[in-house]
């Protein structure tokens, strides 16, 4: 039967070990991205893009970037948000700085 | 230096057998402290990351958009409004961009169409992403119908399927010729979506775009770091989401540090007080309240951070799938580039180790310098 | 030689339950003897024994170990001191529960840092010194009255103290269990230890093993006994 404080010991020392493989990871993945990323980054110079496409359900969720203030109160001034992922974006700042605070 | 740690050990081994003698307590509050770190985590890699790659990918973003408002929407913008601008000293070129939305009434999903500048496809083929070849089943060369602006339908072959690789710009898209473009969307000959602009000077973004919004009043100039900088904001603090997950974070931790907090039990008293007659100091004591926080906030921390690296970088985040597809039918795979910010790791730690640990000492502290004497009553 | 000078000890001074515990108490206790404190409970042999082992600090007087002034140590050197000099055995044994008995031997020595496997062997030998060699990885809750006695016995002596002190050690025992601890005692006495114990019991005092009987009442020394 190990020693408790061996036992504990042990298996932080495993713990920092596999995290500091997992920061190896991310660096050494970094590095292997290096050609996508400036594939991508041609792509969107190629087709003029301005927004990534994380959330398809709205106007305002796929092109945060360009969207207008009035797009999520299409329905009303006081209309509520009904896209979900609408509560992930927030407005962008260029739109508060044009338009005034947002809170 | 030997006797210290050994010291240390002797006193960590009685921590552990103390935390063990309670197991399922302590094993539900080293899993619920976990999975708190976890989300918490998951959250921090997730969105760190993906700004990250929004920054390292827009480089190639246009430098300067033009758009028109109309009724405080904005509308397409007339082509003689290029005339003017190009006018302007330090514009380099203005050219017209065309682009709109597409939503499929077959799939429930919303598509959006661009046309390139330069290389477009051949007309009557289009690209397609590969979020669109998975929701209507379509590869390269099969023919897809769209229906048009005015509720015609319309035929295009797939000349080729966008790698998935690029995903997260391209899932949705749909890439056709500007011929193509304008029978179907309907826009007029003289009007394009909006305008893209070459600047000689990127120093002199604002004062062009200023320019621009004097000489056409129903414009919106967006510059290219306006661009950039939404997706630095994008899941700010401020976002409801993240402050729902922030909040049931503190909550939870406030309430492990309420337990204990609110004091030593009388057993835990008694066991101090045996453990001071016996001839352990206050050090002794305090030692060992730090290594029982510390050894399940540690553990709770270093798992916690492990798995959420792993679920947001090996596993997509899938865990979060739901909140982030919403109503999208169409959704990309979070693939991201993995990152792990220094600073995010350390402020994570401070704010989950540290406090647990205090938590754990201080209400002891009054116990640990009791007079041993009191036992022996 | 344990010196007492007018030692006094007072609890809740300046309230209203305040209470007073030792007054005036001189005494000089020799060393290798076993001075057993005799008198009915609440005479303050309990607060005498705690301020004689380095527990408690008195209100008012002062105390000598062997020639040194111990009175106002820094609690440091007081724990140092109680670590390496004394040993203790209280009344309800106070082992510490859930864990074994070798554990509950071992646990003074902890912050010596003394390396574990040395410890542990000599934990082991002090239950077998005992016959509770067998028992050594047996949880706390499952000893008998009289092992648990022994156990704590054990623990007293890990730190090879001079001094034994024994806070009405026979007060959960039976008959016999009391005459096996004063053989125990007995055998300590033969090792060149000095025991100090306070009991009721006439097992105890009555025993020819003590050397000098203190009588106390109302905490204060009534017989300062002599050496028999």
């Amino acid at each position: 039967m190990p020693r408790a404080s061996t036992a504990y010991l042990a298996a932080t020392l495993s713990l920092v070990l596999l995290l500091a493989g997992l920061v190896f990871h991310s660096c050494h993945e970094r590095e292997a991205s290096r050609d996508l990323l400036s594939r991508l980054s041609g792509m969107v110079s190629w087709l003029n893009l301005t927004d990534l496409c994380l959330f398809t359900e709205a106007s305002y969720t796929r092109h945060p970037s360009m969207t207008d203030l009035n797009t999520p109160f299409q329905d009303s001034p006081f209309s509520f948000e009904h896209f979900p992922t609408g509560a992930l974006v927030a407005p962008p700042p260029h739109l508060v700085r044009t338009n005034g605070q947002i809170d | 230096m030997a006797r210290s740690i050994e010291r240390q050990r002797h006193i960590l081994d009685f921590t552990l057998a103390s935390i063990l003698r309670r197991k399922g307590k302590n094993g539900a509050l080293l899993a619920v402290y976990t999975l708190i770190i976890f989300i918490l985590s998951s959250v921090l890699f997730f969105t760190h990351a993906l700004r990250q790659e929004a920054q390292a990918v827009l480089q190639g973003t246009p430098e300067i958009i033009v758009q028109r408002s109309l009724t405080g929407r904005y509308q397409t913008i007339p082509l003689d409004y290029a005339e003017t601008i190009r006018g302007i000293r330090g514009v380099i070129s203005v050219e017209p961009r065309l682009w709109g939305y597409h939503y499929d009434g077959n799939t429930l999903a919303n598509y959006t169409i661009v046309v390139p500048g330069e290389d477009a496809p051949p007309d009557g083929s289009i690209d397609i992403g590969s979020g669109i070849s998975r929701v209507r089943e379509a590869n390269e060369r099969d023919t897809m119908g769209f229906s048009g602006f005015d509720g015609k339908p319309r035929g295009f072959t797939v000349r080729k399927v966008i790698s998935a690789e690029s995903q997260l710009i391209s899932a949705d898209l749909i890439v056709m010729s500007e011929h193509d473009y304008r029978a179907f969307s309907g826009i007029p000959d003289n009007q394009a979506t909006d305008l893209v602009l070459k600047v000689r000077n990127p120093r002199e973004f604002t004062t062009i775009a200023e320019k621009i919004v004097r000489l056409l009043p129903d414009t919106r100039p967006i510059v290219r770091n306006e661009i950039l900088r939404t997706y630095n904001a994008l899941f700010s603090w401020r976002s409801g989401l993240i402050i729902v997950i922030f909040s049931a974070a503190a909550l939870a931790f406030v309430i492990f540090a309420w337990d204990k907090a609110s004091g030593l039990s009388a057993e835990e008293r008694r066991e101090i007080g045996i453990l001071k007659a016996v001839g352990w100091e206050t050090s002794d004591i305090l030692f060992m309240k730090f290594w029982e926080g510390l050894a399940i906030s540690l553990t709770a921390f270093l798992l916690g951070v492990s798995l959420a690296y792993m679920h947001v970088f090996f596993s997509s985040s899938f865990l979060f799938a739901p909140v982030l597809k919403g109503w999208s039918t169409l959704y990309p795979d979070f693939r991201l580039v993995p990152i792990i910010s220094f600073g995010q790791l350390t402020a994570t730690f401070l704010l989950t180790v540290v406090p647990y640990v205090v938590t754990t000492i201080l209400p002891s502290w009054r116990a640990a310098t009791i007079d041993p004497d009191a036992v022996m009553r | 030689m344990i010196r007492t000078h007018d030692i006094s000890k007072v609890f809740n001074a300046g309230r209203p339950n305040e209470f007073t515990a030792l007054n005036a108490v001189s005494l000089d206790i020799s060393l290798r003897d076993v001075t057993i404190l005799k008198g009915p409970s609440g005479s303050g042999k309990t607060t005498l024994l705690g301020i004689l082992g380095c527990m408690a600090r008195p209100t008012t007087g002062r105390i000598f170990l062997a020639e040194r002034e111990i009175t106002s140590l820094p609690e440091r050197f007081l724990t140092d001191i109680r670590l390496k000099t004394f040993g203790f055995i209280f009344q309800q044994f106070n082992l510490i529960k859930g864990i074994t008995a070798l554990d509950n031997v071992m646990v003074p020595a902890f912050p010596t840092g003394e390396k574990h496997a040395s410890l542990k062997r000599r934990a082991l030998e002090s239950l077998e010194m005992f016959n509770m060699g067998h028992k050594a990885d047996s949880k706390t809750e499952w000893l008998s009255g009289g092992e648990a006695q022994r156990v704590a016995i054990a623990r007293a002596l890990i730190n090879r103290p001079t001094i034994i002190i024994a806070d009405e050690p026979t007060a959960h025992l039976d008959t016999r269990l009391s005459h096996e601890f004063m053989e125990i005692m007995a055998t300590l006495k033969a090792d060149g230890k000095t025991i100090i114990m306070a009991s009721h019991d006439p097992i105890v005092y009555d025993s020819d093993l003590g050397d000098r009987i203190i009588e106390m009442r109302d905490g204060q020394v009534v017989d300062a006994g002599s050496r028999a």
